[in-house]
């Protein structure tokens, strides 16, 4: 009997067969079993222990203690190697990139745009603990709490130096990228930041074909060109560049005073050890102080300019957004409704949503972009201006020191600092360097 | 010299007193309602369409979005639409008569007309043919679900991206499943 019902139901739902969302429906009764059958549980393995996320809050304070510890007091390179080894087995391997500070602070943004988001506790904490060291320390986060700069400062073989014009120009890209990151994940289109990680399919030993390639490609880069990501992609590097310039105690690379020895000058191989200004620009010029004020005087103008410029790009911003990029599909193309090879449009059809209410969702998101453009857009131009206004401000310097905002606190330099090493090979050369 | 250093020191103290007042503030004022435990990444199932997305998006390979079979919904059908594939030569367990593609759904005889179907989960590729197969001729007992042991909990989840139902969401860590029959979602049960 139940067999004749069920053949009669199979065949007529072959029949009429449409693409569904699955409602639950009892079709077959529930059977009464004669024998002493025990049904199933089904299972549910569980995540991991929620505790574990406080545990990865302590082993990044832990990591970054000891490191600011092994920068200021034993100023031990090897010991914060070895730390930092165990941050990218920790932090990269076994948590396989994620939880990850860089990406928080989309996390942060869809937090404060989103109403239906709550930040977890410990993402707010990845967020803010590394920006905080940073007030007070310099990037101890990138020294060695970072899995991903970990895995590019372990591969550098031979650094080549890169013009600074170039490291500027290429370093406004992280602010870029950031102002972007929070767009994207503010109207809740995309978290690009985890999306485009180049490393962490090397963590996970697997991803998208192309993301492999892409995260193999900046290992190898950075065989030469140090820290590619950190130095021209990384946007959480942006804020601690910004944070370290400002930071009450910084790495030095001598320990007492610095004797001009030249010595670490070719040391860093992020080019992040600013040389004494020489004599002769030792005089401010009169031209200096107009330029600062013209650069000054154009900030506002570059803010409304490029508020404007992206503002006015918003529907081409947008099209990543879901809705927006099928309603424009839609739109274009109305005869593609009928279309069946398309999972997108085929789903769409069928889950009763009209073409009307798609319109609607996908204009309040290019209203989104819109608005978030001129925040975006002017922050751009801000971001330019200072750098501009930067390039322009005299700084005079007499020692070799450490950039702070480019410096990652590796601590390479302070090896090459002879003072205090009374049997560093320096003091062999010349006898009146002896008493150092 | 001094004061210069001392002017520099100034300016460096200032912006960042003002930078970590600006931290505190933007914590200050998401702080209000962060929860205190993760989200975990889950599929509702009665938003799923069974799209296939689930086996090929996953950041892992093969996918953590595995079937699983609530049995106290299921009809223990002998023909069953999960397991068979339509126009099926004979009932029975040979491969050609089977949609799942990878063979991972066992069929054990319980009793006359009865027969239980179970997902082995090392199998299953959370392709959803099954799903499909399940929700259309049967009792739509057989559904996908994300496999907290396997997933890796992505910040954002791959497939969620993707899907073209939304059926994708964040969930509490602490009920970290949306199994069918153990939440009232579904009306006509
Ligand atoms: S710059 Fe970015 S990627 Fe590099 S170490 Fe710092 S936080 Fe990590
Ligand atoms: S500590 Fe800073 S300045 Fe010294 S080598 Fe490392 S990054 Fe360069
Ligand atoms: S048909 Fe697909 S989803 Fe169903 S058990 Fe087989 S592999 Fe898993
Ligand atoms: S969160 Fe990541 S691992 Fe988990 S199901 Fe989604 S894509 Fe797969």
């Amino acid at each position: 009997m139940i067999k004749n019902v069920t053949g009669y139901f199979f065949v007529l739902f072959f029949v009429c067969f449409s693409f569904i969302a699955h409602a639950q429906q009892q079709r077959f009764p529930k059977p009464e079993f004669e024998t002493e059958y025990q049904m199933p549980e089904t299972s549910s393995p569980m995540p991991r222990a929620p505790f574990m996320e406080y545990v990865d809050v302590m082993v990044l304070i832990l990591v970054m203690g000891v490191t600011i510890w092994l920068i200021f007091k034993k100023r031990s390179r090897k010991g914060i190697f070895w730390v930092a080894v165990f941050a990218l087995l920790y932090f990269g391997f076994y948590r396989q990139g994620c939880i990850c500070a860089i990406g928080a602070v989309q996390n942060l943004a869809l937090g404060i745009f989103n109403p239906g988001y709550a930040i977890p506790i410990s993402a707010l904490a990845f967020f803010v603990i590394p920006l905080l060291v940073t007030l007070f320390a310099g990037r101890i986060f990138c020294a060695s709490a970072c899995p991903l700069g970990v895995i590019q400062d372990i591969l550098i073989v031979k650094p080549i130096k890169i013009a600074p014009w170039i490291q500027k120009t290429l370093g406004l890209f992280p602010f870029i990228y950031l102002g972007l990151a929070v767009l994207y994940a503010a109207t809740g289109t995309d978290f690009i930041i985890c999306r485009y990680d180049p490393f962490i399919g090397i963590f996970r030993m697997g991803a998208e074909f192309h993301m492999i390639v892409l995260g193999i490609s900046f290992l190898l880069m950075g065989m030469f060109v140090a820290r590619p990501y950190c130095r021209f992609i990384c946007p959480y590097g942006a804020m601690l560049n910004i944070g370290s310039r400002f930071s009450k105690n910084h790495l030095s690379i001598t320990p007492k005073e610095c004797i001009n020895c030249k010595l670490c000058k070719d040391s860093c191989p992020f080019d992040a050890i600013d040389f004494p200004t020489e004599e002769k620009e030792n005089k401010p010029v009169k031209s200096d102080t107009r330029r600062f004020l013209t650069y000054a005087a154009m900030i506002p103008l570059l803010v409304v300019l490029g508020g404007w410029a992206v503002s006015a790009s918003y529907k081409t911003l947008s099209k990543a957004h879901s809705d927006v990029s099928l309603a424009n599909l839609l739109i274009a193309n109305p005869e593609k409704m009928s279309e069946t090879d398309n999972l997108d449009i085929e789903t769409f059809m069928a889950s009763g949503r009209t073409l009307e209410m798609l319109m609607q969702d996908a204009t309040l998101v290019q209203e989104k972009f819109r608005k978030g453009g001129w925040w975006l857009g002017g922050f751009i131009g801000l971001v330019i201006g200072l750098t501009l206004l930067n390039q322009v401000i005299y700084r005079r310097r007499d020692i070799y020191e450490a950039n702070r905002g480019n410096c990652y606190s590796c601590g390479r330099c302070m090896e090459y600092c002879p003072v205090g090493k009374p049997d560093h090979p320096y003091h062999q050369l010349d006898p009146k360097n002896q008493n150092l | 010299m001094t004061k210069r250093i001392d002017r520099r020191n100034f300016i460096r103290g200032c912006a960042r007193y003002s930078l970590g007042f600006g931290l505190a503030g933007v914590v200050g004022f998401v702080a209000k309602d962060t929860i205190a435990g993760e989200w975990v990444w889950q599929i509702d199932p009665f938003k799923c369409t069974s799209c296939g997305r689930c086996a090929t998006h996953c950041v892992l390979n093969p996918s953590a979005v595995k079937c699983v079979h609530a049995y106290a919904l299921c009809g223990y059908c002998d023909l069953c639409g999960g397991y068979l594939k339509p126009g099926h030569i004979s009932r029975d367990t040979a491969a050609e008569n089977m949609l799942c593609p990878t063979d991972a759904i066992k069929r054990k005889y319980v009793e006359e007309p009865y027969y239980e179907y179970k997902i082995i989960e090392e199998l299953c590729i959370g392709c959803a043919k099954c799903v499909k197969g399940c929700s259309a001729f049967g009792n739509g007992s057989l559904h996908l679900q994300i496999r907290h042991d396997l997933c890796v909990n992505c910040n954002e989840c791959a497939i969620a991206r993707v899907c073209p139902s939304d059926a994708i969401s964040r969930v509490p860590k602490t009920d970290p499943y949306l199994i069918k029959g153990d939440f009232n979602k579904g009306e006509d049960v």
